[in-house]
């Protein structure tokens, strides 16, 4: 049987370190130039910083991962700088596109997909000025490119990359104008003894915590974002603190996030069902807990089936690939799927309790300025959304037609979520009665040649 | 925007061209690091009159910021590796 993995992330190398294990030589199909996913995520050729340097505190994990891929790679069909553009379920064939041009078909006869996720974004006046950045994208650039997308940004969401990313730049020179958290004291301590499921990671933040006010960046609570400023370029960040002051904070940057929403148009496209998981505020596709999707033969892991972070991909993906195999009567190692069912377990419990602790603001989304863009690509405004609900548009499909809203060239990826908030809040609704934007072919532009 | 070099930048350096203008790079950096540190600001310039763009998210999914390869088409700047010579076109 021919299986083909998507994604050379935590998930995706532990998947495949499974299948090759049993036997089985996979099509390992990777956007990227090489795999190691975000969080453990490869300079190009070129750079000398250690793995210390790179990762701190996941320094081991990243040695580990990176030496099973590059194991990997010569017993699989590894393929690299590869997109999967589009999947027909009903073939079970894959479109993809190799290196920007070479356009080819991969049947399968079992999926793994492991396509990982992305930064949840809250939109806000001025947030299509240059100088503006995911906060996963901020920290891609240090981590990846050695550069601050400012030498004195401001940081403004919730979770603890929004910590991890200050204390990065914090290290590595820049000085941080102020970390800006939406959530209040009381939900992060409220929610603080469910993170008791894993005392390690929950330390790691702590001490993320303490090391930045050690180091004097300024952090501030239960804020309000009101605007990102600027004319070519960010200058300053309008904001109001818990009293309900406002503050004008200058900086040569921002970068923003609120969580992490999962990267899943392929599973869509493989004609999985999606779930609202009001936990996490997110829409899921299906899976049981071994990561089976209700389509035969596909399987889900790692954050694009559902946020779990780092330690939930590598358990998902080897936990996802025993799976695949016991359903293919392949030797599959029972005692190992016992173990990692447990610990996957464990880890849903802390999850669950670290979303509600830094949770999605949908009341700030739902409520900004009509003049607002929600959507970056074709600067559609909160106004025009709102136009469209009042148009008759019961759900986020209809409102798309309407008002051209996740259209654009992301395909809703950053405006899906407070598309949503917005539009639930004008048709006065809860946020999963609007629905979700539908994946559809391509999942990121291609050449028009190539498609057809 | 100005990205910041801070970390790891102690690799050999190249020239390549933006709209037919010598920009300095080093090996490795990608096409949006490298214009983001020469100071050129933006990009690309939206076609929904909203001014420049420097990119978002920087890791290919926003897609905020294309440019203009000669001989290649297309590419997204923050996965696009700079080379020695080449030359990109912001549109």
């Amino acid at each position: 049987m021919k299986v083909v993995v998507v994604g050379a992330g935590p998930a995706g190398i532990r998947a495949v370190e499974q299948l090759v294990r049993a036997g089985v030589t996979p099509i390992w199909i990777e956007e990227g130039a090489d795999g190691g996913g975000r969080i453990t995520q490869r300079p190009p050729a070129g750079f000398s910083r250690s793995h210390a340097a790179l990762y701190g505190a996941d320094a081991g994990r990243a040695k580990r991962l990176h030496a099973t891929l590059d194991a990997l790679k010569a017993r699989v069909d590894w393929r690299p700088d590869t997109l999967v553009w589009n999947i027909r379920p009903d073939a079970k064939v894959l479109h993809i596109l190799a290196n920007g041009a070479a356009q080819d078909e991969v049947a399968y006869g079992a999926l793994i997909l492991c396509t990982g996720a992305m930064d949840r974004v809250l939109p806000l006046p001025g947030w299509n000025l240059p100088g503006a950045t995911t906060l996963g994208g901020a920290q891609v650039a240090l981590k990846s490119q050695g550069v601050g997308v400012g030498a004195n940004p401001v940081l403004i969401g919730t979770g603890p990359l929004l910590w991890l990313t200050a204390l990065q730049y914090a290290k590595a020179g820049a000085k941080p104008a102020a970390v800006l958290d939406t959530t209040d004291f009381l939900t992060k301590a409220r929610f603080g003894a469910g993170m008791l499921w894993n005392v390690p990671t929950l330390l790691r933040g702590m001490g993320l915590y303490a090391q930045l006010k050690l180091r004097g960046v300024k952090l501030h609570e239960d804020i309000t974002p009101l605007a990102i400023e600027g004319v070519d370029n960010v200058t300053a960040v309008h904001w109001r603190d818990a009293a309900w002051k406002e503050h004008v904070t200058p900086c040569d940057a921002v970068a923003m996030g609120w969580g992490l929403k999962p990267e899943a148009q392929l599973a869509d496209l493989a004609g999985v069902p999606f779930d609202y998981d009001a936990t996490q505020q997110n829409w899921v596709p299906r899976k049981d807990a071994a990561g089976r999707s209700p389509m035969a033969g596909v399987y889900l892991a790692g954050d694009g089936a559902g946020i779990g972070g780092v330690d939930v991909a590598e358990l998902g993906g080897a936990r996802a690939a025993l799976a695949l195999l016991a359903d293919a009567k392949l030797p599959s190692d029972m005692a190992l799927s016992k173990h990692l069912d447990g610990r996957l377990r464990t880890e849903r419990r802390f999850r669950a309790a670290l979303e509600q602790a830094f949770p999605y603001p949908a009341r700030l989304a739902a409520r900004m300025e009509d003049s607002t863009s929600v959507c970056r690509c074709e600067v559609i405004t909160a106004g025009e959304l709102r136009a469209a609900a009042a148009a008759d548009a019961p759900e986020l499909n209809r409102a798309k037609a309407f008002s051209r809203i996740g259209m654009g060239r992301c395909q809703g990826r950053l405006c899906g979520t407070p598309a949503a908030a917005v539009l639930a809040r004008a048709l006065q609704v809860e946020v999963p009665e609007v629905g979700r934007l539908r994946g559809q072919p391509p999942v990121k532009p291609v050449p028009l040649q190539q498609v057809g | 925007m100005t990205a910041t070099r801070l970390l790891d930048q102690n690799r050999p350096d190249l020239m390549f061209s933006v709209d037919g203008v010598a920009v300095p790079a080093k090996q490795g950096d990608t096409l949006l690091t490298a214009m983001l540190t020469a100071g050129l600001g933006h990009v690309r310039t939206s076609e929904f009159g909203d001014g420049g763009r420097a990119g978002f998210c920087w890791m290919g999914a926003c897609q905020d910021c294309w440019v203009v390869v000669a001989g290649k088409g297309v590419r997204r700047a923050c996965t696009t590796l700079v080379e020695p010579g080449i030359e990109v076109i912001r549109r």
